[in-house]
């Protein structure tokens, strides 16, 4: 069944206007598909993904609905959504050095949060020593304060308390952009491994770094300024993309290997539209080189082949 | 041009300062004119440490840096000022190296006041709009603007220019592309490849390899505030020799290669991963001053232009030592 959007529009409340954050979101997830969501800051990949757990007060649901394993999600009411918190959809913040309660030993706050979802401690603490082996921590963590723990421990246990409860979707926002490069593959793939285990069926992972998701992902989605702009397989996303934002995104990521010498990569000119007023047409219009009189007009996500969805004129042809 | 030897620096921690934590140890390499040497290191590495030394704001604990033939530490009064004309630094997070209450053509004005007093106005302008120019920015965009007004990439290049109005010989640039996004990130690093062109020596620190290995022609790999290998950038990244130096290089996530496939790579290379450790068979313990302070080699020279350090990763991975 997995995850359905559709249409999804979520707009931040300011004293100057409503920001369109995210505006007309359409895509599913299957069972057991990791999808990466890229772009740039600002894009809404963050509006995306907390929007489908939790909207914070300046966040107002606009328009377009939620399905998650056949059953809507109600996602513009804080307590009907209680229900589904951690249970059916859960979320690995950022900062997970700022996640945990920090006058709290991690047990204790573990199993304050369980109660407060109305589970029993003592009846799943066995499978949360299971779990905190598998991610490779010591079992006495649950007596420790999490400023005993170094960066990547308090993430990997957050992740565990996250996934407790066996949620069907997991968003992860961030989680490895702010550990060192052998701490990230150990968090990277430790995320991977609770998909092959079945603790969550499918997952969200939001990052900016492109080549993390190219070792995790199954499928790529990438944003720009609040709209979807491509959807595909991984190897596709990185081999051949086609709208002219992911090809210029994928070419300007340095790599080992490539050196400014033998091969000078170029960035994208210019700088994404303010969302408070967004431009009509394609949004990337005024970065594009492709872009033509057609561009005016809004292009729609569509599907190109098996597996892919663009927004782009050139790409579905239609610029014919 | 700028010549670091055996630089250590302690930092006294614990109640009453009772514990030494050493930050930096015995690091010694070279930054030479249009020469841009990575420092790559992890968190806690010490590589900020270093930059920070080699901009004064913090004191050597032991050994010397000198640039030109002036020791550094030495300088005092009026020459401090004389030495910022030639060695200044840019940091990681543009929005708090700008004052947000005042503009940020600002960071010009103070240049201009404090090194150019008597330029005239009409001189001290196209000066400035020459350094905007040499960073890629258009004048009219970015001056009379407010910190907020700009995106993080025209600060981070406004603090470059800022830097080119003197008469800059090393730039220390400490993270400056990791808070940007990937769009504009390779344009601020393009930038960096275009003033080594015009003989700069710049000290690039940064956590990313990926980074490293695209702009430098040298590279420094501290860990626990020790070289653990250096030497030319294919070199080290080519035929990385330490354990740690292998392991960073598999754990950096790439993109048309799999984490499992890069450790395949380097495996089948082989080298020496016995555990034997290539310094300590060079230079036995033995022959060394039991204290830790002595004047020994640090590195071991594996080929020419790449050294290498002592495998000991502080988990007793060294068999020797």
């Amino acid at each position: 069944m997995g995850l359905q959007v559709t249409d999804l529009r979520v707009y931040y409340r300011t004293l100057a206007g409503d920001v369109k954050a995210l505006d007309g979101a359409t895509f599913s997830i299957a069972d057991k598909e990791i999808m990466g969501l890229a772009g740039e800051s600002g894009c809404g990949k963050s509006t995306l993904g907390n929007s489908l757990i939790r909207l914070d007060g300046r966040m107002k649901h606009v328009g377009g609905t939620v399905t998650l394993d056949g059953v809507p999600l109600p996602i513009g009411d804080q307590n009907e959504m209680n229900h589904f918190r951690f249970a059916e959809v859960s979320i690995i913040p950022q900062y997970a050095m700022s996640a945990m309660n920090p006058t709290r030993k991690i047990g204790k706050m573990t199993a304050e949060l369980l109660e407060s979802r109305g589970e029993r401690y003592g009846e799943i603490k066995s499978e949360l020593l299971r779990r905190i082996d598998l991610v490779g921590l010591q079992r006495d963590v649950l007596n420790r304060y999490p400023i005993e723990l170094s960066g990547g421990m308090k993430q990997r246990m957050v992740m565990v308390i996250s996934t407790l409860l066996d949620p069907s979707l997991l968003i992860a926002d961030e989680i490895t952009s702010a550990l060192d490069v052998s701490t990230q593959r150990a968090v990277a793939e430790t995320l991977v491994s609770f998909r092959d285990h079945g603790f969550v069926k499918s997952m969200i992972v939001i990052t900016h770094d492109v080549s993390i998701l190219y070792q995790t992902a199954d499928t790529i989605l990438v944003m720009y300024a609040g709209k979807l702009a491509e959807k595909a397989p991984t190897a596709t996303i990185i081999e051949d993309p086609r709208h002219p934002y992911t090809k210029m995104l994928i070419s300007s990521l340095p790599e080992v290997g490539i050196r400014y010498a033998k091969k000078k990569l170029t960035g994208i000119p210019g700088s994404p539209p303010s969302l408070l007023n967004p431009p009509t047409g394609c949004r990337f219009r005024a970065r594009c080189p492709l872009a033509f009189d057609k561009c005016a007009e809004e292009p729609s996500f569509e599907k190109i082949a098996h597996d892919h969805w663009v927004a782009c004129w050139k790409a579905t042809g239609s610029d014919a | 041009m700028l010549s670091l030897n055996r630089v250590s620096k302690f930092y006294k921690v614990g109640t009453f300062g009772g514990k030494e934590l050493a930050a930096v140890r015995d690091v010694s390499f070279d930054v030479n004119t249009g020469e841009v040497v990575s420092l790559i290191g992890e968190s806690g590495s010490g590589k900020t440490t270093i930059g920070k030394m080699v901009l004064k704001l913090i004191e050597i604990s032991r050994g010397s840096i000198t640039c030109d033939g002036t020791d550094v530490a030495g300088i005092r009064g009026g020459a401090v000022k004389s030495y910022y004309r030639h060695v200044q630094g840019v940091f990681q997070d543009p929005f708090s190296s700008y004052n947000p209450i005042f503009k940020a053509d600002r960071v010009f004005g103070m240049i201009r006041s404090e090194y150019f007093a008597d330029m005239a106005r009409s001189e001290w302008n196209g000066k400035v709009e020459a350094a905007l120019r040499a960073v890629t920015l258009d004048p009219g965009q970015v001056l009379n603007k407010y910190p907020h007004q700009l995106s993080g990439g025209q600060l981070q290049r406004l603090l470059v220019a800022r830097a080119l109005l003197l008469d800059l010989k090393i730039l220390v640039a400490d993270e400056i592309i990791s808070m940007l996004d990937a769009s504009t990130r390779i344009d601020v690093l393009n930038l960096l490849a275009e003033l080594k062109g015009r003989g700069m020596g710049i000290l690039f620190i940064t956590h990313d390899l990926s980074l490293g290995n695209y702009i430098s022609e040298k590279t420094v790999i501290l860990r626990r505030g020790a070289v653990v290998e250096m030497g030319a950038t294919d070199k080290v990244f080519g035929n990385p020799t330490h354990p740690y130096t292998k392991v960073l290089i598999s754990s950096v996530p790439q993109l048309h290669k799999k984490w499992a496939e890069v450790e395949a790579e380097i495996r089948a290379r082989g080298g020496d991963d016995s555990g034997t450790c290539l310094f300590h068979r060079a230079y036995p313990p033995t022959a060394r001053a039991g204290d830790g302070a002595d004047d020994g080699p640090t590195l071991f020279k594996v080929e020419e232009d790449h050294f290498v350090g002592c495998f000991d990763l502080g988990e007793g991975t060294c068999r020797i030592a």
